[in-house]
């Protein structure tokens, strides 16, 4: 143990400056996000994720975005437990009949101001699932939306480009910004 | 004991590789006896527009049956009466086909939460494609008395309600502890939350469509339950995949496996609070999905594998990767463990914890690692072994003590046996193309019944072909299985035990509800 944290201390940390695909990608990304949030919530944005009937794929790769590669809370964003906390709704899957009660209700137990980001192509359109009796679709049509992030699922980078371009679209933060 | 109840009847033409049969009252009932006996092991069961199908293996012979009795009148007999873990696969049927199961000992609903425009969707099913698409179904006007909940009386005893939406990134479904104290005395699941209608989505679907459906079963198996559809597809079409193609559907598996197993014990230990394990795992795991885009196109390896073969062929370039990945593992994998194995805070967390007895993971014929864990010694990849494990065979990890350690265990050698497979597979690439048209289907009906190993534990493919189209497509999660068994793992532990039981167990939501 004592060991593992000493070699890790002496290493480099994996966290990536540079996207391998993209150089300067993430890093940028990272410095926009942080400043959009300073500005519009005080360097902080809680994010709630509700699964609305997904196939369990974005919800990985949501996950993916804690891992020290993206390590999303080094801007500031972070998931929280509770809608009661949150700023964001992450809400991923094509709307199932079984779960939209539920979604609505997270919605409404989460306080104001708050956006709704789509994430996947279920909750931006239904996906392969459109036409079944069983889903409702996109997640427009049960919450209002403010941002989707396509995908199937979107990658890590294309989430955090996505949670960026809502944060500068935002009227508040854009204002503070000029 | 197969040969016994089946030996006299004949089996269905139109069904290829292992036999089904139609059986009357008393074979099935024979088969709910034996079940109760405990020889053999129902692997599934499922409804049809006018029958009900259970699939049977006999661990002795390594034989996998097929059953149906007919339900042309509404009702067949239940074999949850004889055998438990088939009751919840019963009450679904019940909820989608409108089949009676005469005896079902609990006659809840189970995924229809009364939200549906119309009660069984799948009573009425058509070969044709959907055509209510659009079109506003009729509002559905049948009152729900509320679900009741199983009763845990007695004094000091609380109810904590968990779910549908969770706290972390994870699934929907609701959880009813009942507590005494710190104490669980009963845990009873309420899921089906997720359920998308993809069976009845697929019917009526050409098979690339129907593939990608079956590709979003459920997202962390994603290549698991192509494999299965596409192995049952091919199988009722009589067509052999290219042997490259073949080759590189187990690569994929593995790499599925080994991503997924990391995921999980870096999980694990996170939830007995062992944040540095969840760390350095998670990084692994990232390791494992970068190799994945980058030798098939796709972080998880979605719509990778098709009727026909694989979409995208292995590059050398990808090649290398993957043995990069391997090199790495070797290397980094084994520090880890050693970590997790010499922290007695950690293991104080997993050893003794949630323990499913084998007795119990016999009688459920527990998939995956969750059976394995509990001396349940069945890997389909061995026990009923498919191209190409068949002729590069994979070695079996069983251990007996049933905890969540025995699982995290299972799970770390796993890893390591994916990865010597892996090395062993990219020596051992044929080459050659690795998609071929798939064949013309014939006009009258044919089917199959397929079964694969994901890392969950196996997936079990039922898929009837008519004119081209899926006429009815059956995927089972192993999470059938493994739900029950939390119920029972968790009975005893504290609260605060549960969450890491559940994280050993990784039950599929979205596989389960369908």
């Amino acid at each position: 143990m004592r060991r593992r944290l000493f070699k890790n201390l002496l290493s480099e940390p994996c966290t990536e400056p540079l996207s391998p695909q993209a150089p300067g990608e993430l890093e940028t990304l990272g410095a926009e996000l942080r400043g959009a949030v300073a500005r519009g919530l005080g360097r902080s944005l809680a994010i709630r994720e509700v699964d609305a009937g997904s196939c369990n794929a974005c919800e990985l790769e949501i996950h993916a975005l804690g891992n020290a590669f993206y390590d999303i809370e080094r801007f500031g964003i972070r998931f929280v437990a509770s809608p009661r906390h949150a700023d964001l709704l992450l809400v991923t899957g094509p709307v199932t009949l079984n779960m939209r009660e539920a979604l609505e209700r997270t919605y409404a137990a989460t306080p104001a101001p708050k956006w709704v980001v789509a994430v996947g192509d279920c909750a931006a359109g239904c996906g392969v699932f459109a036409g079944s009796y069983a889903c409702v679709g996109a997640v427009s049509k049960v919450v209002p939306v403010d941002l989707v992030i396509r995908g199937c699922p979107p990658t890590p980078v294309q989430l955090l480009e996505g949670l960026l371009w809502l944060l500068r679209a935002d009227g508040r933060a854009a204002a503070d910004m000029a | 004991m197969l040969n016994a109840l089946f030996g006299e009847l004949s089996a269905v033409a139109s069904h290829r590789g292992w036999p089904r049969a139609p059986v009357n009252a008393g074979t099935w009932r024979g088969i709910g006896e034996a079940l109760r006996e405990g020889k053999l092991d129902l692997l599934g069961e499922w409804g049809d527009a006018a029958a009900v199908h259970c699939a049977l293996f006999e661990p002795a012979t390594r034989k996998l049956q097929i059953a149906t009795h007919e339900a042309g009148s509404g009702a067949a007999p239940s074999l949850a009466v004889f055998h438990p873990p088939a009751l919840r696969l019963e009450r679904a049927i019940a909820d989608l086909f409108a089949i009676e199961m005469v005896g079902l000992p609990d006659r809840r609903p189970w995924l229809d939460h009364g939200r549906w425009p119309q009660p069984a969707p799948l009573a009425q099913q058509r070969a044709a494609p959907p055509a209510a698409t659009g079109a506003t179904p009729p509002a559905r006007a049948i009152e729900r008395p509320p679900y009741r909940f199983l009763p845990a009386e007695g004094p000091g005893l609380h109810q904590i309600p968990v779910g549908p939406v969770h706290a972390g990134i994870i699934e929907p479904g609701h959880f009813r502890f009942t507590a005494s104290g710190e104490t669980v005395v009963r845990l009873e699941e309420r899921l089906g939350y997720t359920h998308k209608g993809i069976e009845r989505l697929m019917a009526g679907q050409d098979l690339e469509p129907a593939a990608r459906i079956a590709a979003r079963l459920s997202g962390d198996s994603t290549v698991a339950c192509s494999w299965a559809f596409v192995q049952a597809v091919e199988g009722a079409l009589d067509f052999r995949p290219p042997p490259r193609a073949v080759w590189l559907r187990g690569v994929m598996a593995e790499l599925e496996r080994i991503a997924n197993h990391l995921g999980d014990i870096g999980a694990i230990c996170n939830d007995a609070a062992f944040a540095i394990l969840h760390a350095e795992c998670g990084i692994l795991r990232e390791a494992a999905l970068r190799t994945c885009a980058r030798a098939f196109g796709h972080r998880l390896m979605m719509d990778r594998i098709v009727p026909g073969g694989v979409a995208a062929d292995l590059t050398h370039d990808g090649e290398e990767a993957i043995r990069a990945l391997c090199g790495r593992l070797s290397s980094e994998f084994p520090e880890l463990i050693e970590l997790y194995d010499n922290t007695a805070s950690l293991q104080d967390r997993t050893a003794g914890t949630g323990v499913v007895k084998p007795s119990l993971a016999a009688q459920f014929a527990a998939p995956g690692f969750v059976g394995r864990a509990s001396g349940r010694a069945f890997d389909a990849r061995v026990s009923l072994p498919y191209a190409p494990y068949d002729t590069a065979p994979v070695e079996m990890v069983v251990r007996q003590e049933g905890d969540v350690d025995a699982r995290v265990w299972v799970r770390i050698l796993e890893v390591e046996r994916s990865i010597s497979w892996l090395r062993t597979a990219l020596t051992a690439l044929p080459s050659g193309p690795v998609r071929l048209p798939s064949p013309a289907t014939p006009a009258t009906s044919v089917e199959c019944t397929a079964m694969v190993e994901g890392f969950r534990g196996d997936i079990l493919a039922y898929v009837r072909i008519g004119a081209g189209r899926i006429e009815r497509c059956h995927l089972r999660d192993p999470s059938w299985f493994h739900w029950p068994l939390l119920e029972a793992a968790i009975e005893g532990n504290i609260v605060a035990d549960f969450p890491l039981c559940n994280k050993s167990f990784n039950c599929s939501y979205s596989g389960h509800d369908l």
